[in-house]
């Protein structure tokens, strides 16, 4: 195969055609307030984890409603489960159980 | 003994029914000029509205049994073309020659949509299923099946927010103020028709500065799972199975979004009537940077304009909601009567 | 699709183009790589319109390929753009046609902006006297080629010996038309109908019988960036927006696509070969690409000039099938065979792509 130096490269908007929104209807299933989420940030604004790394509680619910969700399982495993979110959500969201359930979605690949 | 003050209020919308109404225990003579065949003005369109879907047919018929009840007289089929003041005396001229004379003059000429059409990457009037906010309205009041050009059930229908406002490029810098809110209606109503559709609305920013309207937001989005994406969208463009395709930035994430729609509303907004801007030069009346009428000292004159015995009233000064406008009437009315009580007489 | 829609915007956005007495500066991409076209351009004003265009040899590049990679400076492609109308104005011209897309957006960008600094225009009028001893006026009419083709297609549908149908059925062919970002995108009121809906080359198709297909990505850019190629690792982002056009046209199953931008009936053109290399991919007919064709190629061929002396054999989707489908005759020995019928030599055949 010729070497051209150069590769046709993915797009990178989102498609929501085709994205697969599979995990998103798992919790919302199990965790209603889930889609009440308004993207405020004060979740992330108040995330331990945030000060000393990237994640981001509110990026990785979005990615999740838009299915984006490449490399969840690593960004997935920074949360400490701390709480802080939860006490700030001005919409009630239940923050904990949805990342409870992201993980168990996580390890039963494929049957959720 | 003096002569009955007379009073000519331009426009026969929600405004100047409201504020002729107003007068219906005094002893002026009231004349309400419409351009249009029949009164009730944008009130003719609106099937119900926010936030409790009050049913607009109603609100008209308060505001005609109000005037029934008074001595106004009402002509339509009555364009103003041209107000002439000199002091006490304004004298305007339709259409058709005829003249008037009064006291005073209340304008009340509102508001017409933004012509969605002129936001040409959004295809209104060249792809057959782009529609705007009042069409849907309408559809929505004559009863009939919501359907697209080909004639199935929309599986997903996208709202459009800030169309024809905030935007340098369609010349309006101003947030027309009631969109967002009738986005948000709109897409609660389209779920309560067509439960299976998924509903999404692009906004730049949810303005629910009104009592309920929050409320109302929360509603949508928690009761009847409706999907608000921030971002704007760029263009519109038509399948091989006229199905649009819609790009907008998902700015929460930074990244650009794709998707197919099978029905998209826009959300226009306000711009004053056409021919307010001639009528206003006629009388030397001064305008906002937006061409509505300008008032003379907010927050505590709000109905006087820059000419003595010229008032304003309703969305011909900015937008407004329908509420807003009711009680604005009844105000300037008020303003009205003391200014012909203080008049000196000739 | 209503039309009506589309019919006030292209009322909206009319623009004035020079009737005669043209000056034409050529491009650097369409001269090398699609040669009869100018060729073609140049013979269709002054024979079949009888119109005088004039050329000065003592023209160069306009510099825009070094000026959108950051090579050559703002003073210095102005000071360039200058001796240009320089040469205009010596040869007594007051109408500037250029060849190239790039080129008229970035003689239309020069103007506006010494419209409004006119303390540069002043700048420059030093700069080019210093250097060359040349003065000049701004033309008064500045149109793309395009434009006066767009602006003679009554005329060149009456001389039309062929039109874009099938020939045998009468069905109009379905056309993709693409035109160059710098012709409109910029300035919309400089283009012809705007920059959603230009109408400069869908005006033409119309008036010559061929039917335009709006597809999704209609709008989007072919990739054609200097910036974008001119180093080989960033060919791959030229190529993926090539690519996406081709995927969204291709439902429509277009007979050929044309363009007004030199830059992007190349890139079209030769992106289906590397596509097809690297993926086995092909978007036309049985297992071959979609025409390419310039616009003054599409005019020459429904005006009856010969395909090989328009240069068709350059192009490295064959446009036989196109031909055969127009009903224009041609002989496929003669293809390769030069000016004087000494053979040109044969290009290699691609692996996927049929030719």
């Amino acid at each position: 195969m010729k070497d051209w130096g150069y590769k046709i490269i993915a797009a990178r908007q989102i498609d929501l055609d085709s994205n697969d929104l599979s995990m998103a209807d798992y919790i919302s299933r199990h965790e209603i307030s889930f889609k009440w989420c308004i993207g405020c940030g004060s979740c992330s604004a108040t995330c331990t984890a945030a000060q000393f790394t990237d994640f981001n509680p509110r990026k990785v619910n979005l990615l999740i409603q838009r299915g984006e969700t490449d490399g969840l399982k690593n960004e997935i495993s920074k949360c400490m489960m701390c709480g802080k979110c939860q006490i700030i959500c001005p919409k009630g969201v239940n923050t904990r159980n949805i990342i409870h359930h992201i993980k168990r979605a996580l390890s039963n690949v494929g049957s959720f | 003994m003096s002569k009955t003050k007379r009073i000519i209020i331009i426009g026969g919308g929600p405004a100047g029914m409201e504020a002729a109404g107003a007068f219906n225990h005094t002893d002026y003579q009231v004349t309400v000029l419409e351009k249009e065949k029949q009164i009730g003005g944008k009130l003719n369109t609106w099937y119900k509205l926010f936030p409790n879907f009050k049913s607009g047919t109603e609100v008209k018929e308060y505001l005609e049994e109000t005037l029934k009840k008074g001595k106004a007289s009402v002509l339509t089929n009555s364009e103003v073309v041209n107000i002439s003041s000199d002091k006490n005396n304004h004298q305007i001229t339709l259409k058709d020659g005829k003249t008037l004379t009064g006291e005073a003059i209340l304008i009340a000429t509102g508001f017409q949509p933004f012509e969605a059409d002129r936001k040409e990457e959004y295809g209104y009037k060249i792809y057959d299923n782009v529609i705007t906010s009042v069409d849907l309205e309408r559809l929505f009041s004559s009863g009939k099946p919501i359907l697209t050009s080909t004639g199935k059930v929309p599986e997903r229908i996208g709202f459009i927010h800030c169309v024809g406002s905030r935007d340098k490029k369609s010349g309006n810098l101003y947030c027309s103020r009631v969109c967002c809110v009738t986005g948000v209606k709109q897409a609660i109503e389209i779920k309560q028709h067509l439960p299976e559709a998924k509903i999404f609305n692009f906004y730049m920013d949810l303005r629910m500065y009104g009592q309920d309207f929050e409320e109302l937001y929360i509603e949508a989005q928690q009761k009847w799972g409706v999907t608000f994406i921030r971002g704007r969208v760029s263009e519109i463009g038509q399948n091989i199975d006229s199905t649009l395709q819609l790009k907008a930035e998902d700015t929460l994430l930074g990244r650009p979004l794709k998707m197919n729609f099978d029905l998209i509303v826009l959300l226009v907004g306000m711009v004053p009537t056409a021919g307010a801007e001639k009528l206003g030069c006629s009388a030397s009346l001064e305008f906002t940077s937006g061409k509505f009428f300008r008032v003379m000292g907010k927050p505590v004159q709000t109905n006087e304009s820059n000419i003595p015995g010229i008032f304003l009233t309703g969305t011909c000064k900015e937008p407004l909601s329908l509420q807003e406008t009711l009680t604005d009437a009844r105000a300037a009315s008020a303003k009205l009567i003391s200014y012909l009580k203080e008049m000196k007489e000739d | 699709m209503a039309s009506e829609g589309k019919k006030r915007i292209w009322e909206e956005y009319q623009k004035e183009i020079a009737d005669d007495h043209y000056f034409y500066v050529r491009s650097c991409i369409r001269q090398t790589f699609f040669p009869g076209a100018e060729t073609v351009f140049l013979n269709i004003l002054r024979k079949d319109l009888g119109k005088d265009v004039f050329e000065d040899a003592r023209h160069t590049t306009c510099t825009g390929i070094g000026y959108h990679s950051d090579i050559v400076p703002l003073d210095t492609i102005m000071t360039v753009i200058a001796r240009h109308f320089a040469l205009m104005t010596e040869n007594g011209y007051k109408n500037f046609v250029p060849s190239c897309v790039t080129s008229f957006g970035l003689y239309t960008e020069v103007l506006e902006t010494w419209k409004h600094f006119p303390e540069i225009e002043n700048k420059i009028r030093e700069f080019l006297w210093k250097a060359t001893k040349r003065e000049f006026n701004k033309p008064e009419n500045l149109a793309h080629a395009s434009d006066i083709i767009y602006k003679n297609r009554e005329k060149i549908r009456e001389k039309s010996k062929f039109l874009l149908q099938n020939s045998i059925t009468g069905k109009p062919l379905n056309v993709v038309e693409h035109i160059g970002c710098h012709y409109a995108k910029m300035f919309p009121s400089s283009g012809v109908g705007g920059a959603e809906f230009p109408h400069v080359l869908s005006g033409m198709i119309e008036s010559w019988g061929g039917e335009v297909i709006d597809y999704p990505e209609r709008r989007h850019c072919c990739g054609f960036g200097f910036r974008n190629y001119l180093i080989k690792a960033n060919r791959g982002y030229s190529v993926s927006n090539s690519k996406k056009k081709f995927e969204s046209m291709q439902p429509y199953k277009p007979d050929f696509i044309v363009a007004n931008c030199p830059g992007c009936s190349m890139f079209l053109d030769r992106w289906q070969y590397t596509i097809a290399e690297m993926e086995g991919i092909t978007y036309g007919e049985n297992g071959m690409g979609i025409p390419v064709l310039t616009f003054e190629e599409m005019a020459g061929l429904v005006l009856g000039y010969s395909p090989w002396e328009l240069g068709l054999q350059m192009h490295q989707i064959s446009v036989e099938p196109l031909l055969d489908k127009m009903g224009i005759p041609y002989r496929e020995e003669e293809k390769y065979l030069g000016k004087n019928g000494r053979s040109l030599g044969q290009p290699q055949k691609p692996q996927f792509l049929i030719v």
